[in-house]
């Protein structure tokens, strides 16, 4: 049997105004394997994402996340375990007056002695590896320059680029492809497939687009009002499935053209 | 036939009982503060005001007085310069214990966040019992430990400044976006590097303009602080009030106002070099 990356434990979660946003969630996932979440905004794609990645506690139940659970380690494990956790986050979170290779190697920063990151501040320990993982990005042109000055789509690859520099045991990806074109999102996607799969590494992606979890995933979670609908391989998932799924939106599938427009 | 609705601003009412308790906790207050405007513009008062400064005309231009004023200015910037100085590195470690968005142990929370919460408590305790005093206080006491000269206010400066540095650093960062900071702290970076490469990019101009501005009143202050036997050119304008001599003290304010200019000018050469 394969290494368990992350499972859930009758795991539920209430945001602080009250709120549940996730419900008994049972569910593992094995060292390898790629899965994509889907489901009408609001059904707690991002909280269940969150949950994984460590940076939400459960309301109740418990979560083992590379065979610890992070909520009962010292802060120092709980800090080593995060450094093998990488998350795309859905509003890319670095300052825009960075330079792309400094946030891009900001994704080793939970693995680097203090004084590595602060000489790197000075003059950047490593070029060819941010390069690297930006030219799979078709983005190593944009090595040097200001994050300020791209664009929504080019800002969310460097997103994903810090990620694969970071090289995380468990690969999480909230919305990652959200603000690019057909193309770009079809080369982004399998970029992290790809570096998953090299690496051993789980791979987790919650999309908007319902064709994009299809065309690429072997695993479909979806998710509705906070619980698990189905968890179904990709080939099995039916359009009737998928149209009970968002009921909420008038059974309108969201797929990557209206993706793009509605956005 | 659609029927019109008026809707009306639900704050309204807020607003106006705020604007009206502020006005009527303002009121008694200027009366307790003996503010009377028109003070100012009687007759008698015009001549004891005029009579007053021209004493300060003409300016003391004299070489032996200016080379005793460059002297003091230089002691004086040293004093405010070495104050803010230790200040920063006071502030620096303070303000990056209480920022809220590079507390790691607040995430879930995780074990140990009361610990964690205890010590934010108490270094913004530490900072309070800083910056609440005085510096003239702390002036008056140091002056007694290290006797009479510049170390005493230096010490002073670096004391109360660095409460009030660590404070305004710590709110400068809260405002900042915390994202970047969060993002970094998730994938295991500590507190340090999450402020180094999350918030400093963003936080960086408004953090030396405050600081420069911080010098800027630690000059002002050093001139207090020379009242009480601190050194610099308070000292010197001490001894020229009590001589009487309004030239001197013209000569000394004017002074004042070019440093006051050149930190001006050096807030702005630095903020253009961070933008």
């Amino acid at each position: 049997m394969r290494k368990i990356a992350f499972s859930f434990q009758h795991v539920s979660f209430s945001h602080s105004n009250g709120k549940e946003a996730l419900k008994n969630i049972n569910i593992s996932a094995s060292a390898g394997e790629s899965i994509a979440i889907i489901g009408s905004s609001g059904s707690g794609k991002t909280s269940f994402l969150n949950l994984i990645a460590t940076s939400l506690r459960p309301s109740t139940g418990s979560i083992t996340v590379l065979n610890v659970d992070p909520w009962s380690i010292s802060k120092g494990r709980l800090q080593s375990l995060r450094s093998q956790i990488g998350l795309v986050h859905q509003a890319v979170p670095i300052p825009p007056r960075q330079r792309v290779i400094t946030a891009v190697l900001a994704g080793r920063l939970g693995q680097w002695p203090l004084w590595k990151s602060l000489l790197s501040l000075i003059y950047p320990v490593d070029i060819a590896g941010p390069q690297l993982c930006l030219q799979k990005l078709d983005l190593a042109d944009r090595l040097f320059d200001r994050c300020d000055r791209l664009s929504g789509g080019q800002l969310q690859r460097v997103g994903v680029a810090r990620v694969l520099y970071q090289a995380p045991h468990l690969l999480l990806a909230d919305e990652p492809v959200s603000a690019m074109d057909p193309v770009l999102s079809d080369l982004t996607i399998q970029c992290l497939l790809e570096d998953a799969r090299t690496r051993d590494a789980c791979f987790v992606a919650s999309l908007h687009a319902v064709d994009i979890a299809l065309k690429w995933f072997p695993r479909i979670i979806g998710l509705r009002d906070g619980e698990i609908f189905f968890d179904l391989p990709a080939t099995d998932v039916s359009e009737s499935l998928l149209e009970q799924l968002y009921a909420s939106e008038r059974g309108v599938l969201p797929k990557q053209g209206s993706a793009n427009t509605s956005s | 036939m659609r029927r019109m609705c008026h809707f009306r601003d639900p704050d309204a009412l807020r607003r106006f009982s705020v604007a009206v308790i502020g006005l009527a906790i303002l009121w008694p207050m200027m009366q307790l503060a003996q503010f009377d405007i028109f003070a100012l513009f009687e007759d008698r008062n015009l001549v004891v005001f005029s009579n007053f400064l021209i004493q300060f005309f003409p300016p003391n231009l004299q070489t032996s007085f200016l080379v005793l004023v460059l002297k003091a200015t230089i002691e004086t910037l040293a004093m405010a310069t070495a104050g803010i100085a230790l200040a920063m590195l006071m502030a620096i470690p303070l303000g990056l214990i209480i920022t809220y968005s590079l507390s790691i142990s607040r995430i879930g929370p995780a074990s140990g966040h009361r610990i964690a919460r205890l010590g934010r408590y108490l270094a913004r305790m530490l900072m309070l019992f800083l910056r609440g005093i005085p510096e003239i206080v702390w002036a008056l006491l140091l002056v007694r430990v290290f006797g009479l000269g510049p170390i005493a206010g230096v010490l002073a400066i670096a004391i109360t400044y660095g409460g009030m540095l660590a404070k305004v650093y710590s709110e400068i960062l809260e405002t900042e976006n915390t994202l970047p900071a969060r993002a970094l702290l998730i994938l295991g970076s500590g507190r340090i590097n999450a402020f180094l490469y999350g918030l400093l990019p963003g936080a960086s101009q408004e953090l030396a303009s405050y600081t420069i501005y911080r010098w800027e009143c630690a000059v002002r202050a050093s001139v207090v602080m020379g009242f009480v036997g601190a050194g610099g050119l308070g000292q010197l304008m001490d001894q020229s009030m009590k001589m009487l001599n309004g030239g001197e003290v013209s000569t000394i304010l004017i002074v004042f106002l070019l440093l006051v200019l050149l930190a001006d000018y050096i807030s702005l050469i630095i903020r253009r070099q961070l933008a």
